[in-house]
């Protein structure tokens, strides 16, 4: 277990530097740097006119849509992650059956997939 | 030991915190934000666990495409926050009546893991030094066929719900067709015309 963990150690200085670096960043701007604000300066810049309108507008249902083809494509190659890494030390017999068991998966994604492209949902009018 | 400890503590205190401020953030967004934070630090807590495909899963999965769906979903949706909180004291009774329950089966749940230990009824799957994402790879595919076949028609579900609630196709918008563009030729595409001086051609 301990092992295991100190093969994360990296991750964790990692981590721990950059939280660090992050508020040293924050504070010496916050203590170091000059602050005059007057309402001229603090209001909102774009392109030297007033802002039109709120940044925040209705984005269209069809990037739900990529999302929502993406993340499914994301799991499936999830799922293939301990196939790949397990196939080759398992018993043959087993092995043949992880092996098929993992193409039938695939075959119900292909079909899904065939039926997206057919319905042109890939396709950015 | 004790840098682990100080480790679960600092990951526990952020996912806590953090899950608190999805709650309590004015702006969707923020709380998207504080979502994502959560489901890191969640990650965190696996790796300390040993779970460490779950981890990188979460991270994946989580991180990488539902927090992006999710901050679609708000930009899309458009909600008027002010008239959902305006609602907030004639839903209280309900929504305190839902958390007092959940609390209720957290507690009784996390009961019985304390008592006789999470998982002292499963044997660990062997004494071999292998690594957690094998262990799993393992087991899915074989022993919990059906478990990841139903999986799989549960993606295919999903996908063809998807397209059918979302997919409109506008009229009158020229798309790409690879096929005809790249079946054209000279014969078809290029035409060479002599043209008498000053009489031009009639289309």
């Amino acid at each position: 277990m301990t092992a295991f963990l100190l093969q994360y150690l990296p991750i964790l200085i990692f981590l721990g530097v950059a939280a660090a670096l992050g508020v040293v960043f924050i504070l010496a701007a916050w203590v170091l740097a000059p602050k005059h604000p007057d309402p001229e300066k603090i209001s909102a810049y774009e392109c030297g006119f007033n802002a039109f309108e709120d940044a925040r507008m209705k984005f269209d249902v069809r990037f739900y849509l990529v999302s929502i083809l993406f993340i499914i494509f994301d799991l499936e190659a999830a799922f293939l992650f301990p196939w790949a890494t397990s196939l080759m030390h398992m018993p043959h017999g087993v092995a043949v059956f992880a092996f098929w068991s993992m193409m039938a998966f695939l075959f119900v994604l292909a079909v899904g997939f065939v039926y997206e492209w057919k319905k042109g949902a890939l396709e950015w009018e | 030991m004790g840098l682990q400890a100080i480790a679960f503590y600092v990951l526990a205190v952020v996912t806590v915190a953090s899950a608190f401020g999805v709650t309590t953030a004015r702006n969707p967004v923020h709380s998207v934000l504080f979502l994502i934070l959560t489901f890191f630090t969640a990650a965190g807590l696996f790796v300390l666990l040993g779970a460490e495909f779950l981890a990188m899963l979460l991270v994946v999965v989580y991180v990488g495409a539902v927090a992006v769906l999710f901050l679609f979903v708000v930009m899309m949706l458009d909600v008027d926050f002010a008239s959902l909180r305006a609602g907030f004291a004639r839903y209280l009774p309900i929504g305190g009546a839902v958390a007092v329950f959940l609390l209720i089966e957290m507690i009784l749940v996390s009961g019985a893991v304390a008592e006789r230990g999470a998982a002292a009824h499963v044997k660990p799957l062997s004494g071999e030094n292998i690594s957690n994402t094998e262990a799993i790879g393992r087991v899915l595919y074989t022993d919990y066929l059906y478990d990841f076949q139903i999986a799989g028609l549960v993606l295919l579900v999903a996908m063809i719900g998807a397209i059918v609630l979302t997919l409109k196709h506008r009229p009158g918008i020229k798309r790409q067709t690879v096929a005809d563009q790249t079946g054209r030729s000279v014969r078809g595409g290029l035409q060479v015309v002599q043209v008498k001086v000053g009489e031009g051609i009639a289309e």
